[in-house]
């Protein structure tokens, strides 16, 4: 999977789960600040991330994953092929 | 030797009842001493106001005035009632219990009485205790009662839970019955989770928002299914689906993997808020008395709280 395959599947993991376009999923947004998501929404994208990547997000990680970009090198460490 | 357990026939809810205090408090409101608002509430927890309870309303007082009210909606006899169950986490003080001042106060005076607490699933472990008691001739009828006055325990300056919690209380009159009316209990723990859900060392309660929605979103759904397996009941089939009125994200999550495509999802929680161990008779009480079911509709019930521990029963609606 390339970067930006990986992208655009965190952007339609976003997308369902929020409602916000994949098109604004992009690795320097932030989900608080210009993304709008709420602590429960990272919760849903977060357990759909676990479904799609086969990895494990475990709540202290995941309340250090602030932006887009924070995911993506978070998913490369974990091993899912970019 | 002791003797065999001489009958063992089927049980269901004979009747509900529904205690809901009168002060109303709307989002607007709290967020005149919170840093909230109505729309951010509302996005995170569906809740849009809850009730709190008056000075007058004590947790036996709101379990008693909901058993009044299923008593008469079964038609049994206050003296008749062998048991009176009471689930319930919020009590002042915990000795002595409630269950023996309901019985009293409603004139079960033959009536054993014994607590739960099993935070928001109480009611439904309760109701398979009730359940069992009747099915094994321990008694004809059992009351069980859900009280909570959580209020007493919220720390109003602490957002996260001061948007959530409520009191109220909800009652079933159970019974010997026919056919199978509540369907066998299926429950389960995580006490390595115990810290999601508790108290501080104040004495007020604390939630670890984030970690108890992901626990419920991922476990429960299948805890749903469990629960239609064991009675044998095809999700297709449930009238109502009637979850711990935690949070309508929760609600609908766990509603949505289930796929109970025809039945109507108890949404309570919006002008109730959380009220722990009272929400499920809540909850079912409210869709029969505004029609959304019917005597007969087949209901799942499933409850899930600090512990944490969970438990959930597919019933007959009275």
């Amino acid at each position: 999977m390339s970067d930006e395959n990986l992208l655009a599947a965190l952007g339609e993991i976003v997308q369902e789960a929020t409602g916000i376009p994949a098109v604004r999923v992009v690795p320097a947004a932030s989900f608080v600040d210009d993304l709008d998501i709420d602590s429960l929404s990272m919760v849903e994208i977060a357990t759909m991330a676990e479904d799609r990547f086969h990895v494990s997000i475990p709540d202290p990680e995941l309340a250090k994953l602030k932006t887009v970009g924070d995911v993506l090198e978070f998913l490369a460490a974990a091993g899912v092929p970019a | 030797m002791i003797r065999a357990t001489a009958v063992e026939r089927h049980s269901r809810i004979l009747g509900l009842g529904e205690y809901r205090p009168a002060k109303v408090v709307s989002n607007d409101d709290l967020a005149l001493t919170l840093d909230t608002n109505d729309e951010w509430i509302q996005q995170r927890t569906g809740i849009a106001s809850r009730r709190i309870a008056g000075d007058e309303d004590s947790v036996v007082a709101m379990a008693t005035a909901a058993t009044t009210k299923a008593l008469a909606d079964s038609g049994v006899d206050p003296g008749r009632v062998g048991q009176v169950i009471v689930a319930t986490c919020s009590m002042t003080k915990h000795v002595p219990g409630a269950s023996a001042q309901v019985a009293h106060a409603i004139g079960a005076t033959a009536a054993g009485a014994y607590d739960v607490n099993a935070a928001c699933a109480g009611f439904c472990y309760a109701l398979a205790a009730a359940s069992d008691a009747i099915r094994t001739g321990q008694t004809e009828y059992v009351v069980v009662a859900a009280a909570e006055r959580l209020s007493d325990w919220v720390d109003w300056t602490e957002r996260s839970s001061a948007i959530l919690f409520a009191d109220g209380a909800g009652a079933v009159v159970v019974g010997p019955a026919a056919a199978p009316g509540i369907g066998p209990l299926v429950c389960g723990s995580d006490g390595g989770a115990a810290d999601l859900i508790g108290m501080t060392d104040h004495r007020l309660l604390r939630l670890d928002g984030p970690a108890v929605f992901r626990w419920a979103t991922t476990e429960m759904g299948h805890a749903a299914r469990r629960v239609c397996d064991a009675a044998g009941v095809d999700p297709a089939d449930l009238g109502a689906v009637v979850l711990h009125q935690a949070n309508l994200r929760i609600v609908a999550s766990i509603a949505k993997q289930l796929g109970a495509t025809n039945a109507v999802v108890a949404d309570d929680v919006i002008e109730t808020g959380n009220t722990s161990a009272a929400s499920v008779p809540l909850a079912l009480a409210r869709l029969r008395r505004e029609g959304k079911v019917a005597t007969g509709d087949l209901a799942l019930t499933l409850a899930f709280g600090a512990g944490l521990t969970w438990a959930g029963s597919v019933v007959t609606v009275p």
